[in-house]
Protein backbone atom coordinates (compact mmCIF):
# COMPACT_ATOMS: atom_id res chain seq x y z
CA UNK A 1 0.00 0.00 0.00
CA UNK A 2 2.66 2.61 0.86
CA UNK A 3 4.35 1.39 -2.06
CA UNK A 4 1.07 2.70 -4.55
CA UNK A 5 1.14 5.83 -2.82
CA UNK A 6 4.69 6.49 -2.86
CA UNK A 7 4.54 5.79 -6.38
CA UNK A 8 1.38 7.78 -7.00
CA UNK A 9 3.06 10.97 -5.04
CA UNK A 10 6.23 10.09 -7.33
CA UNK A 11 3.74 10.49 -10.57
CA UNK A 12 1.68 12.61 -9.91
CA UNK A 13 4.25 15.82 -8.49
CA UNK A 14 5.94 14.67 -11.87
CA UNK A 15 3.11 15.02 -13.91
CA UNK A 16 3.09 18.84 -11.56
CA UNK A 17 6.73 19.78 -12.43
CA UNK A 18 6.10 18.93 -16.08
CA UNK A 19 3.05 20.84 -16.04
CA UNK A 20 5.02 23.93 -14.65
CA UNK A 21 7.89 23.21 -16.84
CA UNK A 22 5.80 23.45 -20.28
CA UNK A 23 3.67 26.53 -18.88
CA UNK A 24 7.30 28.41 -18.68
CA UNK A 25 8.14 27.22 -21.70
CA UNK A 26 4.64 28.57 -23.00
CA UNK A 27 5.21 31.76 -21.75
CA UNK A 28 8.47 32.10 -22.66
CA UNK A 29 7.47 30.96 -26.49
CA UNK A 30 4.63 33.51 -26.09
CA UNK A 31 6.44 36.64 -25.09
CA UNK A 32 8.65 36.23 -28.76
CA UNK A 33 5.03 36.57 -30.16
CA UNK A 34 3.71 39.21 -28.24
CA UNK A 35 6.69 41.29 -28.72
CA UNK A 36 6.52 41.11 -32.29
CA UNK A 37 3.02 40.88 -32.65
CA UNK A 38 0.91 42.89 -30.28
CA UNK A 39 3.81 44.97 -28.44
CA UNK A 40 2.76 47.68 -30.67
CA UNK A 41 -0.75 48.25 -29.82
CA UNK A 42 -0.69 46.93 -26.33
CA UNK A 43 2.72 48.57 -25.15
CA UNK A 44 5.60 46.92 -23.49
CA UNK A 45 3.83 46.51 -19.83
CA UNK A 46 0.37 45.38 -20.97
CA UNK A 47 -0.91 48.29 -20.72
CA UNK A 48 -2.43 49.28 -24.33
CA UNK A 49 -3.17 53.07 -24.58
CA UNK A 50 -5.92 55.43 -22.98
CA UNK A 51 -8.75 55.51 -25.37
CA UNK A 52 -7.53 53.69 -28.14
CA UNK A 53 -5.90 50.51 -27.29
CA UNK A 54 -7.24 48.49 -24.59
CA UNK A 55 -4.79 47.22 -21.62
CA UNK A 56 -4.38 43.44 -20.64
CA UNK A 57 -3.78 43.85 -17.34
CA UNK A 58 -6.59 41.87 -15.02
CA UNK A 59 -8.84 42.17 -18.00
CA UNK A 60 -12.22 40.41 -17.74
CA UNK A 61 -11.76 39.90 -21.26
CA UNK A 62 -7.92 38.27 -20.51
CA UNK A 63 -8.78 36.31 -17.69
CA UNK A 64 -12.60 34.80 -18.85
CA UNK A 65 -13.59 33.37 -21.34
CA UNK A 66 -11.26 31.53 -23.18
CA UNK A 67 -13.12 31.04 -26.01
CA UNK A 68 -14.03 34.82 -26.80
CA UNK A 69 -10.55 35.44 -26.01
CA UNK A 70 -9.04 33.11 -28.54
CA UNK A 71 -11.79 34.51 -31.01
CA UNK A 72 -10.41 38.06 -30.72
CA UNK A 73 -7.06 37.03 -31.72
CA UNK A 74 -8.27 34.64 -34.38
CA UNK A 75 -10.66 37.31 -36.23
CA UNK A 76 -9.78 40.90 -34.70
CA UNK A 77 -11.90 43.33 -32.91
CA UNK A 78 -13.99 45.96 -34.51
CA UNK A 79 -16.77 46.16 -32.17
CA UNK A 80 -17.31 49.11 -29.68
CA UNK A 81 -17.43 47.39 -26.51
CA UNK A 82 -16.71 49.03 -22.56
CA UNK A 83 -13.67 47.29 -21.50
CA UNK A 84 -14.00 47.86 -17.57
CA UNK A 85 -16.48 50.86 -18.44
CA UNK A 86 -13.74 52.42 -21.01
CA UNK A 87 -14.10 52.27 -24.71
CA UNK A 88 -10.99 51.92 -27.12
CA UNK A 89 -11.21 53.34 -30.50
CA UNK A 90 -8.65 51.56 -32.99
CA UNK A 91 -9.94 48.45 -34.51
CA UNK A 92 -8.11 45.31 -33.61
CA UNK A 93 -6.85 43.49 -36.54
CA UNK A 94 -7.69 39.29 -36.62
CA UNK A 95 -4.09 37.48 -36.47
CA UNK A 96 -4.97 33.97 -37.96
CA UNK A 97 -2.04 33.58 -39.66
CA UNK A 98 -0.19 32.63 -36.59
CA UNK A 99 -0.64 28.98 -35.55
CA UNK A 100 -2.71 27.43 -32.91
CA UNK A 101 0.48 26.61 -30.70
CA UNK A 102 1.86 30.65 -31.59
CA UNK A 103 -2.05 31.64 -30.11
CA UNK A 104 -1.62 29.53 -27.13
CA UNK A 105 1.65 30.78 -26.48
CA UNK A 106 0.78 34.13 -26.44
CA UNK A 107 -2.30 34.20 -24.79
CA UNK A 108 -1.10 31.84 -22.07
CA UNK A 109 1.91 34.54 -21.60
CA UNK A 110 -0.51 37.52 -21.57
CA UNK A 111 -2.85 35.83 -19.01
CA UNK A 112 0.08 35.00 -16.99
CA UNK A 113 2.25 38.08 -17.26
CA UNK A 114 1.42 42.13 -16.57
CA UNK A 115 0.02 40.98 -13.04
CA UNK A 116 -2.32 38.34 -14.52
CA UNK A 117 -2.80 34.85 -13.48
CA UNK A 118 -5.17 32.32 -14.90
CA UNK A 119 -4.76 29.12 -16.53
CA UNK A 120 -2.74 28.54 -19.95
CA UNK A 121 -4.29 28.03 -23.03
CA UNK A 122 -3.92 25.06 -24.60
CA UNK A 123 -3.47 24.25 -28.92
CA UNK A 124 -6.16 21.57 -28.62
CA UNK A 125 -8.41 25.17 -26.85
CA UNK A 126 -7.58 27.30 -30.05
CA UNK A 127 -8.12 24.47 -32.62
CA UNK A 128 -11.53 23.79 -31.21
CA UNK A 129 -12.16 27.71 -32.45
CA UNK A 130 -10.38 27.96 -35.19
CA UNK A 131 -12.31 24.43 -36.22
CA UNK A 132 -15.89 25.94 -35.44
CA UNK A 133 -15.20 29.25 -37.20
CA UNK A 134 -14.73 27.76 -40.26
CA UNK B 1 -37.83 76.60 22.14
CA UNK B 2 -35.07 74.87 21.73
CA UNK B 3 -36.89 72.11 19.27
CA UNK B 4 -37.58 75.30 17.76
CA UNK B 5 -33.96 76.55 16.96
CA UNK B 6 -32.94 73.22 15.81
CA UNK B 7 -35.68 72.72 13.92
CA UNK B 8 -34.69 76.07 12.32
CA UNK B 9 -31.08 75.57 11.92
CA UNK B 10 -31.58 72.10 10.27
CA UNK B 11 -33.81 73.43 7.89
CA UNK B 12 -31.81 76.35 6.98
CA UNK B 13 -29.03 73.54 7.08
CA UNK B 14 -31.48 71.72 4.46
CA UNK B 15 -31.64 75.13 2.71
CA UNK B 16 -27.75 75.50 2.08
CA UNK B 17 -27.16 71.48 1.25
CA UNK B 18 -29.70 72.27 -1.69
CA UNK B 19 -28.88 74.73 -3.02
CA UNK B 20 -25.61 73.25 -3.29
CA UNK B 21 -26.90 70.50 -4.61
CA UNK B 22 -27.89 72.39 -7.39
CA UNK B 23 -24.47 73.59 -8.24
CA UNK B 24 -23.07 71.17 -10.55
CA UNK B 25 -19.46 71.68 -10.30
CA UNK B 26 -18.04 71.54 -7.08
CA UNK B 27 -14.64 74.14 -7.45
CA UNK B 28 -10.98 72.42 -7.50
CA UNK B 29 -8.88 74.64 -6.04
CA UNK B 30 -5.49 75.38 -7.64
CA UNK B 31 -1.97 76.94 -6.62
CA UNK B 32 -2.04 80.32 -8.34
CA UNK B 33 1.49 80.10 -8.56
CA UNK B 34 3.96 79.10 -11.55
CA UNK B 35 4.20 75.82 -12.26
CA UNK B 36 7.94 75.41 -12.59
CA UNK B 37 7.61 71.80 -14.11
CA UNK B 38 6.65 73.09 -17.39
CA UNK B 39 10.19 74.17 -19.19
CA UNK B 40 9.63 77.53 -21.42
CA UNK B 41 12.03 79.91 -22.99
CA UNK B 42 13.48 82.89 -20.90
CA UNK B 43 10.75 85.11 -19.66
CA UNK B 44 7.68 82.80 -19.96
CA UNK B 45 6.11 81.01 -16.88
CA UNK B 46 3.26 78.81 -16.81
CA UNK B 47 0.95 78.39 -13.86
CA UNK B 48 -2.14 76.09 -13.79
CA UNK B 49 -5.51 78.30 -13.99
CA UNK B 50 -7.66 75.02 -13.23
CA UNK B 51 -6.86 71.03 -12.65
CA UNK B 52 -8.85 68.09 -12.39
CA UNK B 53 -11.47 68.05 -14.50
CA UNK B 54 -11.06 64.91 -17.07
CA UNK B 55 -10.89 64.98 -20.33
CA UNK B 56 -10.18 68.31 -21.05
CA UNK B 57 -9.53 68.75 -24.53
CA UNK B 58 -10.32 72.43 -26.75
CA UNK B 59 -10.40 75.61 -25.38
CA UNK B 60 -11.69 79.24 -26.14
CA UNK B 61 -11.58 82.02 -24.67
CA UNK B 62 -14.08 85.01 -24.86
CA UNK B 63 -13.05 88.65 -25.52
CA UNK B 64 -13.96 89.23 -21.88
CA UNK B 65 -11.15 86.47 -20.95
CA UNK B 66 -13.90 83.86 -19.58
CA UNK B 67 -12.90 80.15 -20.76
CA UNK B 68 -15.13 77.51 -22.32
CA UNK B 69 -13.84 74.19 -22.32
CA UNK B 70 -15.11 70.95 -24.27
CA UNK B 71 -15.06 67.64 -22.67
CA UNK B 72 -14.97 64.09 -23.97
CA UNK B 73 -15.91 62.63 -20.58
CA UNK B 74 -19.00 64.34 -18.85
CA UNK B 75 -17.80 65.87 -15.72
CA UNK B 76 -20.49 65.79 -13.29
CA UNK B 77 -22.98 64.96 -16.26
CA UNK B 78 -21.86 68.02 -18.25
CA UNK B 79 -20.05 68.14 -21.63
CA UNK B 80 -18.74 72.24 -21.60
CA UNK B 81 -17.54 74.02 -18.74
CA UNK B 82 -17.31 77.62 -18.07
CA UNK B 83 -14.29 79.38 -16.13
CA UNK B 84 -14.94 83.07 -15.16
CA UNK B 85 -12.56 85.24 -13.56
CA UNK B 86 -12.42 84.85 -9.65
CA UNK B 87 -10.64 87.76 -8.32
CA UNK B 88 -8.60 89.44 -11.04
CA UNK B 89 -6.45 87.88 -13.30
CA UNK B 90 -5.11 84.37 -12.93
CA UNK B 91 -8.16 82.87 -10.79
CA UNK B 92 -10.63 81.29 -12.52
CA UNK B 93 -13.66 79.40 -11.03
CA UNK B 94 -16.42 77.15 -12.83
CA UNK B 95 -19.21 79.56 -13.33
CA UNK B 96 -20.95 77.48 -15.40
CA UNK B 97 -21.43 73.66 -16.68
CA UNK B 98 -23.84 72.29 -19.33
CA UNK B 99 -24.09 70.32 -22.70
CA UNK B 100 -24.94 67.18 -22.06
CA UNK B 101 -22.86 65.30 -24.79
CA UNK B 102 -18.80 64.67 -24.95
CA UNK B 103 -16.90 65.86 -27.71
CA UNK B 104 -13.31 67.72 -28.68
CA UNK B 105 -14.35 71.18 -30.46
CA UNK B 106 -14.94 74.37 -28.73
CA UNK B 107 -15.29 77.95 -30.82
CA UNK B 108 -16.00 81.36 -30.06
CA UNK B 109 -16.65 83.58 -32.81
CA UNK B 110 -18.78 86.79 -32.64
CA UNK B 111 -21.83 86.42 -29.99
CA UNK B 112 -21.58 82.55 -30.40
CA UNK B 113 -20.10 79.84 -28.49
CA UNK B 114 -19.75 76.74 -31.02
CA UNK B 115 -19.13 73.27 -29.72
CA UNK B 116 -19.30 69.77 -31.20
CA UNK B 117 -20.23 66.49 -30.33
CA UNK B 118 -18.45 63.44 -32.05
CA UNK B 119 -21.48 63.72 -34.69
CA UNK B 120 -22.93 66.99 -34.43
CA UNK B 121 -22.10 70.78 -34.09
CA UNK B 122 -24.03 73.23 -31.78
CA UNK B 123 -24.25 76.99 -31.15
CA UNK B 124 -25.43 79.16 -27.88
CA UNK B 125 -25.60 82.77 -27.82
CA UNK B 126 -23.72 84.80 -25.94
CA UNK B 127 -24.45 87.73 -23.96
CA UNK B 128 -22.60 91.09 -23.80
CA UNK B 129 -20.70 89.73 -20.92
CA UNK B 130 -19.93 86.44 -23.11
CA UNK B 131 -21.53 84.23 -21.16
CA UNK B 132 -23.73 81.37 -22.57
CA UNK B 133 -27.61 82.96 -22.40
CA UNK B 134 -29.76 79.63 -22.69
CA UNK B 135 -27.41 76.86 -21.75
CA UNK B 136 -29.98 74.44 -22.15
CA UNK B 137 -31.40 75.07 -25.46
CA UNK B 138 -28.45 75.62 -28.09
CA UNK B 139 -29.30 75.68 -31.82
CA UNK B 140 -28.31 72.66 -33.98
CA UNK B 141 -26.04 73.98 -36.88
CA UNK B 142 -24.90 70.56 -38.29
CA UNK B 143 -26.28 66.93 -37.57
CA UNK B 144 -25.24 63.51 -38.98
CA UNK B 145 -21.73 63.69 -39.36
CA UNK B 146 -19.96 59.94 -39.52
CA UNK B 147 -18.91 58.58 -36.13
CA UNK B 148 -17.52 55.63 -36.95
CA UNK B 149 -15.41 55.05 -33.65
CA UNK B 150 -11.83 55.53 -35.11
CA UNK B 151 -10.92 59.45 -35.15
CA UNK B 152 -14.28 59.92 -34.21
CA UNK B 153 -13.47 63.87 -32.60
CA UNK B 154 -14.92 66.68 -34.38
CA UNK B 155 -12.75 69.80 -34.40
CA UNK B 156 -14.00 73.23 -35.51
CA UNK B 157 -12.98 76.35 -36.19
CA UNK B 158 -14.55 79.39 -38.18
CA UNK B 159 -13.44 81.83 -40.86
CA UNK B 160 -14.48 85.85 -41.56
CA UNK B 161 -16.86 85.15 -43.56
CA UNK B 162 -19.94 83.03 -41.73
CA UNK B 163 -18.21 79.68 -42.28
CA UNK B 164 -17.98 76.74 -39.70
CA UNK B 165 -14.56 74.34 -40.89
CA UNK B 166 -15.55 70.76 -39.09
CA UNK B 167 -12.64 67.81 -39.72
CA UNK B 168 -14.24 64.24 -40.36
CA UNK B 169 -11.62 61.72 -40.06
CA UNK B 170 -11.39 58.28 -41.54
CA UNK B 171 -12.36 55.10 -39.74
CA UNK B 172 -9.28 53.67 -41.10
CA UNK B 173 -5.45 53.35 -40.59
CA UNK B 174 -4.62 53.25 -44.09
CA UNK B 175 -7.85 52.52 -46.44
CA UNK B 176 -7.15 48.96 -46.35
CA UNK B 177 -9.88 46.21 -47.61
CA UNK B 178 -9.51 45.00 -43.71
CA UNK B 179 -8.45 47.58 -41.44
CA UNK B 180 -4.35 47.46 -39.86
CA UNK B 181 -4.22 43.97 -41.36
CA UNK B 182 -1.46 42.92 -42.54
CA UNK B 183 -1.12 41.46 -46.25
CA UNK B 184 -4.49 43.58 -47.02
CA UNK B 185 -4.76 45.85 -49.78
CA UNK B 186 -5.30 49.25 -50.13
CA UNK B 187 -8.74 49.91 -51.56
CA UNK B 188 -8.67 52.85 -55.00
CA UNK B 189 -10.51 54.63 -54.80
CA UNK B 190 -11.14 54.92 -51.25
CA UNK B 191 -14.48 54.83 -50.33
CA UNK B 192 -14.33 56.44 -47.07
CA UNK B 193 -13.15 59.55 -48.87
CA UNK B 194 -16.92 60.24 -49.68
CA UNK B 195 -17.88 60.91 -46.15
CA UNK B 196 -14.54 61.25 -44.59
CA UNK B 197 -10.98 61.29 -44.45
CA UNK B 198 -11.02 65.44 -44.81
CA UNK B 199 -12.72 68.55 -44.04
CA UNK B 200 -15.90 69.81 -44.02
CA UNK B 201 -17.23 73.61 -44.63
CA UNK B 202 -20.87 73.98 -43.44
CA UNK B 203 -22.87 77.52 -43.01
CA UNK B 204 -22.01 79.03 -39.16
CA UNK B 205 -26.02 80.39 -38.94
CA UNK B 206 -27.90 77.86 -40.51
CA UNK B 207 -29.93 75.45 -38.45
CA UNK B 208 -29.71 71.21 -38.92
CA UNK B 209 -27.76 70.94 -42.42
CA UNK B 210 -26.59 67.45 -42.71
CA UNK B 211 -23.52 66.46 -45.16
CA UNK B 212 -25.75 67.40 -48.72
CA UNK B 213 -25.57 70.96 -47.42
CA UNK B 214 -22.11 70.94 -46.65
CA UNK B 215 -18.85 70.98 -48.25
CA UNK B 216 -15.82 68.79 -49.02
CA UNK B 217 -13.45 71.29 -48.72
CA UNK B 218 -10.46 69.51 -48.01
CA UNK B 219 -9.99 65.93 -48.26
CA UNK B 220 -6.77 63.35 -48.32
CA UNK B 221 -6.79 63.62 -44.43
CA UNK B 222 -6.72 60.99 -42.19
CA UNK B 223 -7.35 62.46 -39.49
CA UNK B 224 -7.15 66.53 -38.31
CA UNK B 225 -7.52 67.24 -34.50
CA UNK B 226 -6.03 70.45 -34.62
CA UNK B 227 -6.69 73.17 -37.01
CA UNK B 228 -7.21 77.11 -37.00
CA UNK B 229 -8.27 79.80 -39.02
CA UNK B 230 -4.99 81.69 -40.16
CA UNK B 231 -6.19 85.45 -40.42
CA UNK B 232 -2.94 87.17 -41.92
CA UNK B 233 -3.24 84.69 -45.04
CA UNK B 234 -7.20 84.20 -44.53
CA UNK B 235 -6.74 80.65 -45.15
CA UNK B 236 -7.43 77.34 -43.01
CA UNK B 237 -4.75 75.34 -41.78
CA UNK B 238 -4.55 71.98 -40.41
CA UNK B 239 -2.46 69.19 -38.63
CA UNK B 240 -2.45 65.51 -39.92
CA UNK B 241 -2.58 62.84 -37.36
CA UNK B 242 -0.18 60.60 -39.97
CA UNK B 243 -0.83 56.74 -40.64
CA UNK B 244 0.43 54.18 -38.12
CA UNK B 245 1.94 50.41 -38.06
CA UNK B 246 4.46 50.47 -41.30
CA UNK B 247 6.76 48.25 -39.19
CA UNK B 248 3.88 45.92 -38.51
CA UNK B 249 2.32 45.60 -41.72
CA UNK B 250 5.29 45.93 -44.00
CA UNK B 251 8.58 44.42 -41.51
CA UNK B 252 10.52 43.85 -44.95
CA UNK B 253 10.12 47.57 -45.65
CA UNK B 254 10.36 49.27 -42.37
CA UNK B 255 12.45 48.55 -39.39
CA UNK B 256 10.98 49.72 -35.98
CA UNK B 257 13.35 52.73 -35.99
CA UNK B 258 11.68 53.80 -39.63
CA UNK B 259 8.32 53.04 -38.34
CA UNK B 260 8.60 55.23 -35.03
CA UNK B 261 10.00 57.92 -37.12
CA UNK B 262 7.99 57.89 -40.26
CA UNK B 263 5.63 59.24 -41.63
CA UNK B 264 5.69 63.18 -40.78
CA UNK B 265 3.08 64.46 -38.80
CA UNK B 266 1.90 67.61 -41.29
CA UNK B 267 0.87 71.24 -40.99
CA UNK B 268 -1.04 71.66 -44.20
CA UNK B 269 -2.52 75.00 -45.62
CA UNK B 270 -5.87 74.65 -47.37
CA UNK B 271 -7.98 75.86 -49.87
CA UNK B 272 -10.94 74.46 -51.26
CA UNK B 273 -10.29 71.38 -53.48
CA UNK B 274 -7.30 70.41 -51.99
CA UNK B 275 -6.07 67.36 -51.75
CA UNK B 276 -3.59 66.21 -49.46
CA UNK B 277 -3.05 62.50 -50.27
CA UNK B 278 -4.42 59.74 -47.67
CA UNK B 279 -4.34 57.21 -48.02
CA UNK B 280 -2.35 57.10 -51.39
CA UNK B 281 0.69 58.61 -49.92
CA UNK B 282 2.58 59.94 -46.90
CA UNK B 283 5.10 62.67 -46.32
CA UNK B 284 8.69 61.34 -45.45
CA UNK B 285 10.33 64.66 -43.72
CA UNK B 286 14.06 63.03 -43.82
CA UNK B 287 13.60 63.25 -47.66
CA UNK B 288 11.21 65.98 -48.16
CA UNK B 289 9.16 63.38 -50.30
CA UNK B 290 5.85 62.49 -50.82
CA UNK B 291 6.03 58.72 -50.69
CA UNK B 292 3.43 56.22 -52.15
CA UNK B 293 2.06 54.22 -49.63
CA UNK B 294 3.30 50.63 -49.64
CA UNK B 295 -0.79 49.38 -49.71
CA UNK B 296 -0.61 51.07 -52.82
CA UNK B 297 2.30 49.80 -54.49
CA UNK B 298 5.15 51.88 -52.60
CA UNK B 299 8.62 50.11 -51.77
CA UNK B 300 8.89 53.33 -49.01
CA UNK B 301 10.83 54.94 -51.40
CA UNK B 302 9.22 55.78 -54.59
CA UNK B 303 7.51 58.99 -54.67
CA UNK B 304 5.34 61.26 -56.45
CA UNK B 305 4.75 65.37 -57.41
CA UNK B 306 1.02 65.05 -56.78
CA UNK B 307 -0.71 66.20 -53.56
CA UNK B 308 -0.35 69.18 -51.41
CA UNK B 309 3.18 69.98 -49.87
CA UNK B 310 2.93 69.88 -46.09
CA UNK B 311 4.54 73.92 -44.94
CA UNK B 312 6.06 71.83 -41.95
CA UNK B 313 7.18 68.27 -41.54
CA UNK B 314 7.72 66.79 -38.10
CA UNK B 315 8.63 62.97 -36.99
CA UNK B 316 5.91 60.70 -36.87
CA UNK B 317 3.40 59.94 -34.16
CA UNK B 318 3.73 63.08 -31.83
CA UNK B 319 -0.02 63.45 -32.42
CA UNK B 320 -0.65 66.74 -33.23
CA UNK B 321 -3.79 67.84 -30.88
CA UNK B 322 -3.97 71.22 -31.18
CA UNK B 323 -3.40 74.47 -33.56
CA UNK B 324 -3.01 78.27 -33.08
CA UNK B 325 -1.63 81.42 -34.95
CA UNK B 326 -0.66 83.70 -32.21
CA UNK B 327 -1.93 87.20 -32.78
CA UNK B 328 -1.45 88.62 -29.16
CA UNK B 329 1.18 91.32 -28.30
CA UNK B 330 2.49 90.06 -25.14
CA UNK B 331 4.77 87.81 -26.51
CA UNK B 332 7.84 88.57 -28.12
CA UNK B 333 7.80 90.04 -31.90
CA UNK B 334 8.95 85.94 -33.35
CA UNK B 335 6.10 84.71 -31.96
CA UNK B 336 3.40 86.97 -34.52
CA UNK B 337 1.75 85.02 -36.73
CA UNK B 338 3.64 81.60 -35.94
CA UNK B 339 2.06 78.59 -34.99
CA UNK B 340 1.60 76.66 -32.12
CA UNK B 341 1.09 73.62 -32.23
CA UNK B 342 0.04 71.23 -28.60
CA UNK B 343 1.57 67.89 -29.30
CA UNK B 344 -0.40 65.06 -27.35
CA UNK B 345 2.44 62.69 -27.65
CA UNK B 346 2.90 59.40 -29.28
CA UNK B 347 2.09 55.69 -28.86
CA UNK B 348 3.06 54.21 -32.22
CA UNK B 349 6.56 54.45 -31.98
CA UNK B 350 6.35 51.60 -29.46
CA UNK B 351 8.84 49.62 -29.15
CA UNK B 352 11.10 52.52 -29.53
CA UNK B 353 11.04 55.29 -27.18
CA UNK B 354 7.55 57.33 -27.16
CA UNK B 355 7.90 61.50 -28.68
CA UNK B 356 5.97 64.69 -28.10
CA UNK B 357 3.97 65.96 -25.16
CA UNK B 358 5.04 69.33 -25.85
CA UNK B 359 3.81 72.22 -27.61
CA UNK B 360 6.43 73.34 -30.33
CA UNK B 361 6.56 76.99 -31.84
CA UNK B 362 7.01 77.37 -35.59
CA UNK B 363 7.70 81.24 -36.37
CA UNK B 364 5.90 82.21 -39.45
CA UNK B 365 5.18 84.94 -41.86
CA UNK B 366 2.82 85.16 -44.79
CA UNK B 367 1.76 81.55 -43.31
CA UNK B 368 5.47 80.45 -44.23
CA UNK B 369 8.32 79.31 -41.63
CA UNK B 370 10.45 82.15 -41.46
CA UNK B 371 13.02 80.13 -38.97
CA UNK B 372 13.18 76.45 -37.65
CA UNK B 373 10.11 75.01 -35.12
CA UNK B 374 10.98 74.57 -31.76
CA UNK B 375 10.02 72.89 -28.21
CA UNK B 376 8.55 75.71 -26.64
CA UNK B 377 7.03 74.01 -23.81
CA UNK B 378 7.57 71.06 -22.76
CA UNK B 379 7.31 68.67 -18.88
CA UNK B 380 3.78 67.87 -19.08
CA UNK B 381 4.32 64.59 -19.46
CA UNK B 382 6.56 64.29 -16.34
CA UNK B 383 9.61 61.83 -16.16
CA UNK B 384 7.48 58.62 -17.24
CA UNK B 385 6.90 60.10 -21.61
CA UNK B 386 4.26 57.38 -22.22
CA UNK B 387 0.73 57.49 -23.22
CA UNK B 388 -0.29 56.00 -20.17
CA UNK B 389 2.21 57.12 -17.63
CA UNK B 390 2.15 60.43 -18.53
CA UNK B 391 0.86 62.84 -16.11
CA UNK B 392 -0.48 65.48 -18.29
CA UNK B 393 -0.86 65.24 -22.39
CA UNK B 394 -1.24 68.76 -24.28
CA UNK B 395 -4.07 69.05 -26.11
CA UNK B 396 -5.94 72.16 -26.76
CA UNK B 397 -4.65 75.74 -27.04
CA UNK B 398 -5.84 79.09 -27.20
CA UNK B 399 -4.84 82.92 -27.25
CA UNK B 400 -6.56 85.12 -23.91
CA UNK B 401 -7.26 88.64 -24.67
CA UNK B 402 -4.28 89.69 -23.03
CA UNK B 403 -2.38 87.67 -25.19
CA UNK B 404 -1.54 84.87 -22.79
CA UNK B 405 -1.98 81.20 -24.06
CA UNK B 406 -3.43 78.51 -22.69
CA UNK B 407 -2.75 74.87 -23.03
CA UNK B 408 -5.49 72.35 -21.70
CA UNK B 409 -4.27 68.68 -21.02
CA UNK B 410 -7.02 65.66 -21.19
CA UNK B 411 -5.53 63.42 -18.88
CA UNK B 412 -6.31 65.14 -15.41
CA UNK B 413 -8.05 67.55 -16.79
CA UNK B 414 -5.66 70.55 -16.04
CA UNK B 415 -5.49 74.27 -17.62
CA UNK B 416 -2.52 75.68 -18.15
CA UNK B 417 -1.53 79.70 -18.69
CA UNK B 418 1.63 80.64 -20.22
CA UNK B 419 2.58 84.14 -19.95
CA UNK B 420 5.49 86.34 -20.85
CA UNK B 421 7.69 89.19 -19.07
CA UNK B 422 10.74 90.76 -20.25
CA UNK B 423 13.43 89.44 -17.93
Amino acid sequence: MKKIIAAFVLVSSTSLLAQTGSLNESVKRGKIVYNKVCLSCHMADGGGVPHLNPPLIKTSYVLGDKKMLIGIVLNGMTDRVPIEDEYYSNNMAPHNDLSNQQIADVLTFIRNNFGNKASAVTVAEVNAVRNKKK
Amino acid sequence: MRKKIIAVCLSALIGVLHINAQVAIQNIRVSSEQDKTIKLPEGFTASKIADGYGRVRHIAVTPQNGIYVKLSKLYNGKGILYFKNAEGYGKFEVAASFGNYIGTGIAVKGNYLYASSDEEIFRYKLNEKGEVVNPENPEKIVTGLLNRHQHESKSITLDNAGNIYVNIGAYSNACQEKDRTKGSPGMKPCPILDSAGGIWMFKADKLNQKYAEGIRYATGLRNVVGLDWNTETNSLFVMQHGRDQLHDLFPDLYDTKQSAELPSECLYELHQGSNCGWPYIYYDHLVNKKIIAPEFGGDGKKSTDDYNTPIVAFPGHLAPNGLLFYTGNQFPEKYKNGAFIAFHGSWNRAPEPQEGYYVVFVPMKNGKPNGKWEIFANGFAGKDISPRGAEHRPCGLAQGPDGSLYVTDDTKGTIYKISYKKP
